[in-house]
C-alpha cells in the first residue's frame, strides 16, 4: 500500500466522488456522510506520509513511475518531498473542514457539491506530487472544472461572470505554459521534471520559458497585475469554494514556481528577480491599501490574501538574489523557508477567515461590513475565534501568521534593507485593515436589528473554527515540526538555484 | 481482369455495396409496419463490415485493381472509426427520425453508400479513385441533407451544399488534370516518384493549389468554410452528425493521400499554405462561434476551428504530424457524435433543441444529459483530463516540432477564445434556471441512452488511456 500511497491519495477522493454523485439529490444526507467518509479516509491516508517520509534525507521520496504513453515517453510519475507533503496535509485537512462547513449550508444539489469538492481535492493532491510536467499540467488544468461548477452553481448573484472570468483567466495563463512545456519536450524528449532541470538552455530560451511559466503561475497565485479575477471569484464563490480557493488553490501557483521556474530556468529567474520582487512588494503594500477601503468582507479578505501571497513570492525570489548575487545561502534558505511556512499558514488563516465570513453570511445573507456591528454582544464565541484569526491575519507573534512573514522580512533584510522596509509595511497595513474590520463588525453598538437576532455558532461551526484555531496556534507557537519537515527540501531547492544552466 | 485477390482485398467494400443494394430492395418490398427492423439490419450490416475490415487487416500494405485501391493501416483505422461513427449516427437517429416521420429506407441506404464513399476515398491509390470516392460520399450527402424535403431550411442547405460542393469538386478535378499534365500519371505512388523529375514544376504547384482548395472545402477549413454553418444548421441533425464525424475522417484521409502519398515532395509549398488556412480557420471558427445562438450553427463554427487544429498536424509534413492529425480527426469525430447525440436525445416531436437557450437549466431537468454534454464541451474546448486536450496537445507539439512556434502560439490564443463559447453552453445548462418549453428528459430509448453514455464516457476514459489509440496512429505511419 505504501508503494502507491500518493496514487491512493489522488484517486481515493476522485473515486469517492462517484458514489457521492450516485446518492442523488433525493438523499442529501447520504451524500454528506459519504463525502465526509472519503475526506476523512484521505486525511488518514495522508497522515501515513509522515512516517513514510525521511525528512532528514530530503529530496523526492515515495516515488511512483509508470509508463503512461510509451510512444511519447510520458510517465505517470509521482513523488513527494517535504514541501509537497506539507501541502498535501493542508489539502486533506481543509477538505474535511470544508465538507463539515457546508453540511447544512448547501441544500441545493448537495450531492453534486460534495462530489465536486472530492474531485477537486484529488486533483489538487495530484498537482502537489506530479513529477511529470504533462501530468502536472493535466491536474493543474483539470482543477478548473470542479471549481468552475462550484462557483457557478452555488455562488452569489454575479457568479456567472465571476466563474467565467476565473476559468478563462487561468486557462489563458496555463496554455502558454503548455507551449513552453512542449518546447522543452521538443528539446529534451521527455516531460520528466528532473531531466528538464538538467537541460541546458540559452538565455533567450530561458527568458521566454520563464515568462510563460510566470504568467501561468502569477495568475494562479495571483500576483499584481493579474490578480483581478480573485476578488470576483472569492466574492461570488460559496464559502467552501472560497476556503479551498484561498487555502489550497493559490498555493498551486507558488508551488509551481518552486517546481518549474526555480529548477528549469534559474538563470532567467535570476535575471528577472527584480521584476517579481517589485511585483511582490506592490502586492504587499498597494494591495494592502486596496484592502483597507473594501466594503465587502470577502473582498477585503481576498485582497489581504493577495498581499500575503506577495510574501510567498517575495520569499521565493529573494532566494535568487541572495544565492546568485550575494552568495548568502543561509539567508536564502531562511527566505525560502519563510515562504513555505507562510504558504501553509496562509492556508489555515485565510480558510478560517472565509469560514468566519460564511458563518456570518449564513445568518444575515449580506457580506457588507456596514450591515454588521456589535456582533460580540450576541455571538461571544464567534467573536473569540474571529479575533484570533484576525490577529493571525495581521501577523501577531504566537500565531502562524507571524512566523513566515518574520522569516521573509529577515531574509530580505540581508538582501536589501529597502526591500525589508517595504515588506515590513504589511505589519502596519495588515493590522490596519484587519483590526478596522474587527472593530466595525464585532465591537460597538448593534445598529442593525437583525444582528440582535443572530445566534452564536453551532457545535458544527465550533468544530470547524476550533480546528482552524488549533492549527493556527500550533504553527505559531511551535513551527519546528513543519520547518523540520521542509528543511532538507528547501536546502536542496536553494542548492539547485546556484547551478548555472547556460 | 480482376483477380480473386483483388476482390478479397476489397471484400468489406464489395460486401457493403451488396448489403446496401439488398437493403434498398428490402425497403421496397417490406410491409410498412415491419420497416422498423431496417434500423437493426443496417446496424448489423455496418458492424459486420467493421468486422471484415478488422479481420482482413493485412500486415503489409496491399494494393488491388492495378494500384487503384490501397489497403494499409492508415486506411484500416480510418475505416473502422468511420464505420463505428455511422453506427453511432444510426443509433442516435432512430427516435429523432420516428418523431419526424423521416424514418425511411433511403436514409439508411444513402448513409451506407456515403460510408462506402469514405472507405473508398481513404483507400484510394489513384487520383481517379480519390475523385470517385469523394463523389460517392458527397452525392449521397447532398441527398441526405435534403432528406427533410418539406423544410425550406433543409432544401436551402442542400442546394447551397450542392452548388459549392460541385464548384470545389471542379477545382479539385482541374488541379488533378494539371498535375497529370505535369507528371503524366494519375497513380499516387508514381506521382510521388514523378514530382521531383517533373519538367514543369510551376504547373505542378498551380495544380497543387487547386487541389488544396478541394481539400480545404471538404474539411470545411476557412476560407472555404461557407457551406458548413448552413449545412450543419439546415440538415436534419442525424445527417449533421454524420457530416461532422465520418465525413471528417474521410477528409483527413483524402488530404493525407493527396498531399503526402501523392505530392509529398511539394511539402515546402503546401506547408505554408496549410499553415495559413489553419490560422484562418481557427480565427474565423472560434470568433464567429461566439456570437451564435443556434447550437448546431455554433458547433458548425467550432468544426471549422477544429479543422484548423487538425491542419496543424498536417503542416508538420512528417509521420509524427500525420499521426497527430489522424488522432485529432478520430478524437473530433468521437466528440462531435456526443455533442450532436445529446441534441438528438433531447429533441422530441416538434422540438429540435437547436437553440443554446433550449438547454437552460438542463442540469435540473436531466442531470445525466447535462453531464454528457458538459463532457463533450470541455473535451471540445481541450480542457484536460478529457480526450480533446490530448489531441490539441499533439497537434501543438507537431507545429513546434515543425519549427512553427508562431502557429502553435496562434493555436493557443484561439483555444482561449474558443473556450468561451464552450463554457457558455455549460453555463446555460448548469447555472441558468430552466425555461418553459426547453429541453427535458426525452423519451427514453434505452439503446440510445446506453450508447450515448458510453460514447461520452469514452471521452473521459480515453483522456486517461489514450496511449493505445495514439500507438495505432503512430504505427500506421511507421513510427514506434
Amino acid at each position: 500500500m505504501f508503494n502507491h500511497l500518493l496514487s491512493l491519495l489522488i484517486w481515493l477522493p476522485i473515486a469517492g466522488a462517484v458514489p457521492v454523485l450516485m446518492a442523488g439529490s433525493a438523499r442529501p444526507n447520504l451524500a454528506r456522510w459519504l463525502a465526509l467518509l472519503f475526506m476523512v479516509l484521505t486525511f488518514v491516508a495522508s497522515l501515513f506520509l509522515l512516517p513514510q517520509y525521511d525528512a532528514a534525507r530530503g529530496g523526492m521520496q515515495l516515488a511512483e513511475s509508470h509508463l503512461w504513453i510509451a510512444s511519447l515517453n510520458v510517465h505517470y510519475g509521482l513523488a513527494a518531498d517535504g514541501i509537497s507533503i506539507a501541502l498535501i496535509l493542508l489539502t486533506t485537512i481543509v477538505g474535511i473542514l470544508v465538507v463539515v462547513g457546508a453540511w447544512e449550508v448547501i441544500q441545493n444539489k448537495t450531492h453534486q457539491y460534495m462530489a465536486a469538492m472530492l474531485a477537486l481535492e484529488g486533483l489538487m493532491i495530484g498537482v502537489f506530487c506530479a513529477t511529470d510536467a504533462l501530468l502536472f499540467y493535466v491536474f493543474f488544468e483539470a482543477m478548473l472544472i470542479p471549481m468552475f461548477i462550484l462557483i457557478g452553481v452555488w455562488g452569489g448573484p454575479r457568479r456567472v461572470y465571476a466563474t467565467l472570468k476565473f476559468f478563462i483567466y487561468t486557462f489563458l495563463g496555463s496554455i502558454f505554459m503548455l507551449i513552453a512545456l512542449l518546447y522543452l519536450y521538443h528539446k529534451a524528449g521527455t516531460f520528466d521534471l528532473r531531466t528538464l532541470a538538467a537541460l541546458p538552455l540559452t538565455f533567450t530560451e530561458q527568458a521566454w520559458v520563464f515568462f510563460a511559466f510566470l504568467l501561468a503561475f502569477a495568475i494562479k497565485v495571483p500576483m499584481v497585475p493579474v490578480h483581478t479575477w480573485l476578488p470576483d471569484a472569492h466574492v461570488e464563490a460559496p464559502t467552501g469554494g472560497s476556503v479551498v480557493l484561498a487555502a489550497v488553490m493559490l498555493k498551486v501557483g507558488t508551488y509551481g514556481m518552486l517546481r518549474f521556474i526555480l529548477p528549469i530556468v534559474p538563470d532567467a529567474g535570476t535575471h528577472f528577480t527584480w521584476l517579481v520582487v517589485v511585483l511582490s512588494l506592490i502586492a504587499i503594500v498597494y494591495i494592502g491599501y486596496v484592502a483597507l477601503v473594501q466594503e465587502d468582507m470577502k473582498k477585503l479578505v481576498a485582497y489581504s490574501s493577495i498581499a500575503h501571497m506577495g510574501f510567498v513570492t517575495l520569499g521565493i525570489f529573494i532566494a535568487f538574489l541572495l544565492t546568485r548575487q550575494l552568495g548568502n545561502v543561509d539567508a536564502a534558505r531562511l527566505g525560502m523557508q519563510g515562504a513555505m511556512v507562510q504558504m501553509i499558514s496562509h492556508g489555515f488563516v485565510s480558510g478560517a477567515m472565509f469560514t468566519c465570513i460564511g458563518v456570518m453570511y449564513d445568518r444575515l445573507h449580506t457580506r457588507l461590513i456596514k450591515d454588521y456591528g456589535g456582533l460580540i454582544n450576541v455571538m461571544p464565541w464567534f467573536g473569540f475565534f474571529y479575533v484570533l484569526f484576525a490577529m493571525a491575519n495581521c501577523g501577531l507573534p504566537g500565531t502562524s501568521g507571524f512566523v513566515g512573514e518574520f522569516m521573509v522580512i529577515l531574509a530580505s533584510f540581508s538582501a536589501n534593507p529597502w526591500i525589508a522596509l517595504f515588506a515590513a509595511f504589511t505589519l502596519i497595513i495588515g493590522a490596519g485593515y484587519t483590526l478596522w474590520l474587527v472593530k466595525r463588525v464585532l465591537w460597538g453598538e448593534i445598529h442593525n436589528p437583525h444582528v440582535a437576532e443572530m445566534k452564536d455558532i453551532s457545535g458544527r461551526e465550533t468544530f470547524v473554527l476550533g480546528a482552524f484555531a488549533a492549527l493556527v496556534l500550533a504553527l505559531g507557537i511551535w513551527p519546528e515540526p513543519l520547518v523540520h519537515l521542509m528543511d532538507s527540501s528547501v536546502t536542496q531547492l536553494v542548492q539547485q538555484l546556484a547551478i548555472h544552466k547556460i | 481482369m480482376p483477380t480473386l485477390n483483388d476482390i478479397l482485398v476489397l471484400l468489406p467494400e464489395f460486401y457493403l455495396v451488396a448489403a446496401a443494394c439488398l437493403l434498398l430492395l428490402l425497403d421496397a418490398f417490406m410491409k410498412p409496419e415491419q420497416r422498423g427492423t431496417l434500423h437493426w439490419i443496417s446496424i448489423v450490416v455496418l458492424l459486420v463490415a467493421t468486422y471484415l475490415v478488422i479481420a482482413g487487416q493485412p500486415d503489409v500494405t496491399v494494393t488491388a485493381f492495378g494500384d487503384m485501391f490501397v489497403r494499409d493501416q492508415t486506411s484500416e483505422i480510418l475505416k473502422v472509426f468511420a464505420l463505428l461513427c455511422t453506427v453511432l449516427v444510426f443509433v442516435y437517429a432512430r427516435p429523432y427520425l420516428l418523431d419526424r416521420k423521416l424514418f425511411v429506407g433511403e436514409f439508411y441506404t444513402l448513409m451506407i453508400f456515403a460510408t462506402l464513399g469514405v472507405m473508398l476515398l481513404v483507400s484510394a491509390g489513384n487520383l481517379v479513385m480519390v475523385y470517385l470516392g469523394l463523389e460517392l460520399l458527397t452525392l449521397s450527402s447532398y441527398a441526405l441533407v435534403a432528406l427533410n424535403r418539406d423544410s425550406p431550411l433543409s432544401s436551402e442547405a442542400a442546394i447551397k451544399y450542392f452548388v459549392l460542393g460541385a464548384l470545389s469538386s471542379g477545382m479539385l478535378l482541374y488541379g488533378m488534370s494539371m498535375v497529370y499534365g505535369a507528371t503524366g500519371t494519375l497513380d499516387l505512388a508514381q506521382l510521388h516518384a514523378a514530382v521531383p523529375q517533373s519538367a514543369m514544376p510551376h504547373l505542378l504547384v498551380f495544380g497543387l493549389i487547386f487541389m488544396l482548395v478541394g481539400i480545404a472545402f471538404k474539411l470545411g477549413a476557412a476560407p472555404f468554410h461557407m457551406w458548413i454553418p448552413d449545412v450543419y444548421q439546415g440538415a436534419s441533425t442525424p445527417v449533421t452528425t454524420f457530416i461532422a464525424s465520418s465525413s471528417k475522417l474521410a477528409a483527413f484521409g483524402m488530404a493525407w493521400r493527396l498531399l503526402e502519398t501523392g505530392l509529398g515532395d511539394l511539402s515546402q509549398h503546401w506547408q505554408l499554405m496549410l499553415a495559413v488556412i489553419s490560422v484562418l480557420s481557427m480565427a474565423i471558427g472560434n470568433l464567429v462561434a461566439i456570437v451564435q445562438s443556434n447550437l448546431k450553427r455554433m458547433l458548425a463554427y467550432s468544426t471549422i476551428s477544429h479543422m484548423g487544429y487538425l491542419l496543424m498536424g498536417l503542416v508538420n509534413a512528417g509521420p509524427e504530424g500525420y499521426a497527430s492529425a489522424m488522432f485529432y480527426a478520430i478524437c473530433y469525430a468521437l466528440m462531435s457524435t456526443v455533442a450532436f447525440g445529446v441534441i438528438l436525445g433531447l429533441a422530441r416531436a416538434g422540438f429540435e433543441c437547436e437553440e443554446i437557450a433550449d438547454l437552460k437549466g438542463l442540469n435540473q431537468r436531466s442531470p445525466w444529459f447535462a453531464a454528457l454534454m458538459a463532457l463533450a464541451m470541455f473535451s471540445l474546448a481541450g480542457v484536460p483530463p478529457l480526450f480533446g486536450f490530448y489531441a490539441k496537445y499533439l497537434v501543438l507539439q507537431a507545429a513546434i516540432d515543425a519549427h512553427m512556434l508562431w502557429l502553435a502560439l496562434a493555436g493557443a490564443v484561439f483555444a482561449i477564445v474558443g473556450l468561451y463559447y464552450y463554457l457558455h453552453v455549460v453555463k446555460v445548462m448548469y447555472f441558468d434556471k430552466p425555461v418553459e418549453g426547453g429541453a427535458e428528459q426525452s423519451a427514453p430509448d434505452m439503446s440510445m441512452r446506453v450508447v450515448l453514455s458510453l460514447n461520452a464516457l469514452a471521452l473521459l476514459v480515453l483522456g486517461v488511456y489514450w496511449g493505445p489509440l495514439l500507438g495505432w496512429c503512430r504505427h500506421s505511419f511507421g513510427l514506434g
